[in-house]
C-alpha cells in the first residue's frame, strides 16, 4: 500500500498534482531539448518571479533556494517540448505584461507592482488551466487508463508552470524544508496521534 | 566436491530465492545462488538511501530521457529518479505484449525484495478451498493446516508487525507490536465497525517492517524510504535478512550476472542434473551441477526457464506435460477506490513517517454475502493531513500563501481495492521465437487480460469504498476506477501451478515439478489461485516448507 502512497508523494514532489498527472504518468512526446534554453538573465528573472511568489519573510524565500536554476533544470530535463516552448516564451510575455500594466519591465518594477502583476497572472492562469482541463477531460481520462500510449496535451499556462516549480523547488529545498517547514531525516519513531496547535509547522515530507 | 558442483542450486535471489538459500544452507547443504543481475550489497549499495529531498536534481521525478528509456516502467509510479538503479532495463530485457501487460522487474541481488510493499497476510482455508468449491481451475493440494506452522516460522524470522484480530478470513500470525492508526483512522475504523455490525473491519496493515530490534537488525526508523534500501535493515529483504543468515553458514556461493538459460535434465534418471548459465557480462556459458534445484527466478521468468529446459523430451519444456506450463497467469487488480476529506481534528497531528497504512480485509462473498461475481477484494489506505502540495483556492501568491502552506492542511482519508483475479487458461505466457533480448535469448510473449468476473468486482470495489467512507463520516468523497491492466499489481502469480494430479498441474503439493522431482518451484509461479491478499508471505512459507521437505527427501535418498 505504501508504494501506492509513494505515487502521491512523487506526484507532489514533481509538481504533478499541480501541473496535471499527464506529465508524470503518460508518455509525453519524447524530445531532446534543443541547446541552451535559458540565458543567465533568464535565471535572474526567474529568481525574481519566484521570490514574488514565495518571498522572504521571517524565513528565506525562493531566491535563497536558487529557484531560477531549479526551474532551468526541471524545464530542460522534465518538460515536454510544447511546455518548454510555452515556458520560455512566458518569460517575455510576463515582462510584456508588466510593461502593459505598470509601464515598466518586471525587473525594474517595485515589489508591490510585481505582486499586483503576478496576482493578476495567477488569476488568468487559473482560468486558462480550468478551461484546458475541461477541454481535455476525456483525453485525460483516457490517458489515465492507457498508460502505454502517448497523448499530446496542449501546453500549460506559463505562469502555472512558474508557480508550481517555485512551490516544488522551494518546499523541497534545504531552506524551504528545514526553515519554513519542519524536516526530520530520521524520525526514529511513529506517534500516530499527538496534539497540534495553530502555528506548528507542517512536515516537509510524508 | 568437484568444481562447479553443489548440493543445491537456487535460481534467483529475491524474496523466495533468499529464503531457499537460507533454509538449504542452514540445513548444511552447499548452495550456489544464481542471480541474473548485479550484486547489491546491503547498506553500501543503497546509494540514495540517506539523501535529503534537495539532493535529487529533479526532486524524485522523472525526466523525458527516463520516459524514453523505460517504455514499460513509465506506465506507473515505479519510474522515478530515486531508485532507478533497482529496476530492470526495459531496453535490454524487452517482452512481447500480445495484450498489454505492465511488467515491472527488479534484476539484481535481492530482486524486488528491495522494492516490495511489505504487506504480509496469511491465507485462510477460504482461499485454499475456493477453487474446489467454485469449480474453478484445480483444487489446491494444500490446506491452511499444512502451511500454518510455516507461516509462523516465516513471520518469526522476517519480522511482521501487526495486530491480532481473530478474523476467520485473515488468520492472525506471530506479530511484532503493531504500528498505531492516526486519530482519523481510529475513528473511521470504529464507525465502519459499528455501521456494518462488525461484518467489516478496518485494521492496521500487517507489514514486514520490524517494530523492535530483531536478528541484528535495527527497528524501523519511520523514514518511509524503504524502496531506496534501508541502511537500518528496518524491513525484510534478501539483503537485510535471508542473505546474511545464509552467508553465516559458510555454505553459500552467490554468483551475480548469471542468467540461467535452462535446467539440465537427465531423461534416464528423470531428474535435473544442474543448470546452464549465460554470464551476463562476458556472454560465456557455464554448467553447474547439483542434486536439487530451487527455481525462484520470479513468476514469469521461472516459466521461461522451464519452457527452455528439456525441450528434447518435451518440446514445450520441463513441466509442460500437463499442458499447463505458462497458463493461468494472475495478478491483483487495483487502481479503484475512493477518498475524501475529514472535518475536524485540527488539533491533532503525528510524528514520523509510517511506512504502512490501514487494511480492510475481504468481506464480499463471505459469511452469507453473495454477489454476482466470485471471490472478493480488500482495501489498503490511510488517513493523514495534507501537506504543502495542497491547493488553497482563496490564496494566490506571496507571504500569505507561504504562511498558509507552512502549516498542515485538513485531514483526508482514502482507500484502494486489491481484487482477486481468477485463474484462467486463456491468460498465459509463451515464448516469442521472433524477438530477442540483449543476450540473444528469446523473450516471453504475454497474453493476459481481466475477465468478466474481475470487471464486475471492480464496480463493487469502487461503490463499496465510497459507501464505507460515507458511513464513516468522510465528506467530499470522490471515486476512481482507473487503469486495470494486469501486471500493475506487481503480484504476478501462476504459470506453473500446484495440483493433485500430474495431468492438470505442473507441481505437486511439495512444489516439486511432477516430471523432475528434484526441481522445486517456490516463487509466485506455483500459485493455483490468487486470493486478494498480498502474496509474498505465502512465498516465504511455501519455500521454507519445500526446503525442509527437499532436505529430508535428500537424506532419505529419494532425490
Amino acid at each position: 500500500m505504501e508504494r501506492r502512497e509513494l505515487l502521491k508523494m512523487i506526484a507532489l514532489a514533481t509538481g504533478g498534482v499541480m501541473i496535471g498527472g499527464e506529465l508524470l504518468l503518460t508518455g509525453c512526446k519524447t524530445n531532446k531539448p534543443a541547446g541552451v534554453l535559458f540565458s543567465d538573465d533568464d535565471i535572474l528573472f526567474l529568481d525574481e518571479v519566484g521570490e514574488t511568489i514565495i518571498p522572504a519573510t521571517s524565513t528565506p524565500g525562493a531566491k535563497a533556494a536558487e529557484i531560477g536554476k531549479f526551474m532551468k533544470v526541471m524545464v530542460t530535463d522534465c518538460y515536454t517540448e510544447a511546455d518548454q516552448k510555452a515556458f520560455v516564451e512566458g518569460i517575455t510575455q510576463l515582462d510584456e505584461a508588466s510593461k502593459k500594466m505598470h509601464n515598466v519591465g518586471f525587473i525594474k518594477a517595485t515589489p508591490e507592482q510585481r505582486k499586483t502583476l503576478l496576482t493578476a497572472l495567477d488569476k488568468e492562469a487559473k482560468a486558462f488551466q480550468k478551461e484546458k482541463g475541461e477541454k481535455e477531460k476525456d483525453l485525460r481520462a483516457k490517458a489515465n487508463k492507457e498508460h502505454d500510449k502517448t497523448f499530446t496535451f496542449a501546453p500549460n499556462h506559463y505562469f502555472t508552470m512558474m508557480k508550481q516549480l517555485t512551490l516544488l523547488g522551494f518546499f523541497t529545498s534545504k531552506t524551504g524544508a528545514t526553515q519554513t517547514l519542519r524536516y526530520t531525516a530520521v524520525p526514529g519513531k511513529w506517534e500516530a496521534c499527538i496534539p497540534y496547535k495553530k502555528g506548528d509547522k507542517v512536515w516537509a515530507t510524508s | 566436491m568437484a568444481e562447479n558442483t553443489y548440493d543445491a542450486i537456487v535460481i534467483g535471489s529475491g524474496i523466495s530465492g533468499g529464503w531457499a538459500a537460507k533454509e538449504l544452507t542452514e540445513k548444511g547443504l552447499k548452495v550456489l545462488m544464481l542471480e541474473r543481475g548485479r550484486d547489491v550489497e546491503h547498506i553500501k549499495d543503497y546509494v540514495n538511501a540517506t539523501k535529503d529531498p534537495w539532493e535529487f536534481p529533479h526532486r524524485g521525478g522523472r525526466t523525458q530521457q527516463m520516459i524514453h528509456d523505460y517504455p514499460a516502467l513509465k506506465r506507473d509510479y515505479p519510474l522515478n529518479e530515486t531508485n532507478l538503479n533497482f529496476w530492470a532495463s526495459d531496453k535490454d530485457c524487452p517482452y512481447t505484449e500480445i495484450k498489454r501487460f505492465d511488467w515491472f522487474r527488479g534484476y539484481q541481488v535481492g530482486g524486488r525484495s528491495l522494492l516490495w510493499g511489505r504487506q504480509s497476510y496469511r491465507w485462510s482455508d477460504l482461499d485454499f478451498e475456493a477453487n474446489a468449491k467454485d469449480g474453478i481451475a484445480v483444487d489446491w493440494p494444500v490446506r491452511y493446516a499444512d502451511i500454518a506452522p510455516w507461516y509462523a516460522y516465516a513471520e518469526k524470522f522476517a519480522g511482521i508487525s501487526g495486530s491480532k484480530e481473530n478474523l476467520p478470513q485473515l488468520p492472525d500470525g506471530e506479530f511484532m507490536p503493531a504500528m498505531d492508526m492516526t486519530c482519523v483512522e481510529k475513528d473511521v475504523a470504529e464507525r465502519i465497525k459499528k455501521h456494518y455490525n462488525n461484518k467489516r473491519t478496518m485494521i492496521i496493515g500487517r507489514t514486514a517492517n520490524i517494530t523492535v530490534p530483531h536478528e541484528g537488525r535495527t527497528n524501523c526508523q519511520f523514514r518511509n524510504k524503504c524502496w531506496l534500501g534501508c541502511p537500518f535493515g528496518g524491513y525484510f529483504s534478501t539483503q537485510s535478512a535471508t542473505l546474511p543468515a545464509a552467508k553465516k553458514t559458510g555454505n553459500l556461493t552467490l554468483r551475480p550476472f548469471s542468467i540461467v538459460t535452462k535446467i539440465l535434465y537427465d531423461k534416464d534418471k528423470k531428474k535435473a542434473t544442474g543448470v546452464e548459465v549465460l554470464d551476463a557480462e562476458t556472454n560465456k556459458t557455464y554448467t553447474y551441477n547439483s542434486k536439487i534445484v530451487f527455481l525462484n527466478a520470479s513468476t514469469l521468468n521461472s516459466a521461461w526457464i522451464l519452457m527452455n529446459s528439456a525441450t528434447d523430451i518435451w518440446p514445450d519444456g520441463l513441466g509442460s506435460s500437463s499442458g499447463q506450463l505458462g497458463k493461468n497467469l494472475m495478478d491483483h487488480h487495483l487502481g479503484v477506490g475512493a477518498s475524501g476529506s475529514v472535518e475536524g481534528y485540527e488539533d491533532k497531528y503525528y510524528y514520523g513517517r509510517r511506512p504502512n497504512g490501514i487494511y480492510i480485509p475481504r468481506y464480499r462473498n463471505l459469511f452469507g454475502d453473495k454477489r454476482d461475481y466470485l471471490r472478493g477484494f480488500g482495501y489498503q489506505g490511510s488517513g493523514s493531513r495534507q501537506g504543502w502540495g495542497r491547493e488553497i483556492a482563496e490564496l494566490s501568491i506571496g507571504a500569505e500563501l507561504k504562511d498558509a502552506l507552512s502549516e498542515p492542511g485538513g485531514w483526508t482519508m482514502g482507500i484502494m481495492g486489491f481484487g482477486e483475479i481468477l485463474p484462467n487458461e486463456k491468460n498465459k505466457v509463451t515464448l516469442d521465437k521472433n524477438k530477442k533480448d540483449k543476450w540473444g535469448l528469446n523473450v516471453l510473449a504475454i497474453d493476459c487480460e481481466l475477465q468478466e468476473n474481475e470487471l464486475k468486482m471492480r464496480k463493487d470495489m469502487m461503490n463499496d469504498a465510497a459507501e464505507m467512507l460515507e458511513a464513516a463520516g468522510v465528506k467530499n468523497i470522490g471515486t476512481y476506477n482507473n487503469d486495470a491492466t494486469p501486471g500493475r499489481g506487481i503480484h504476478e502469480m501462476g504459470t506453473a501451478r500446484m495440483g493433485k494430479d500430474a495431468k492438470t498441474s505442473v507441481l505437486n503439493k511439495w512444489n516439486q515439478v511432477w516430471d523432475a522431482p528434484n526441481v522445486f518451484v517456490t516463487d509466485g509461479s506455483f500459485m493455483t489461485s490468487a486470493s486478494c491478499v498480498n502474496p509474498s508471505l505465502s512465498y516465504m512459507a511455501f519455500t521454507a516448507r519445500a526446503a525442509d521437505y527437499a532436505v529430508s527427501e535428500l537424506k532419505k535418498g529419494n532425490l
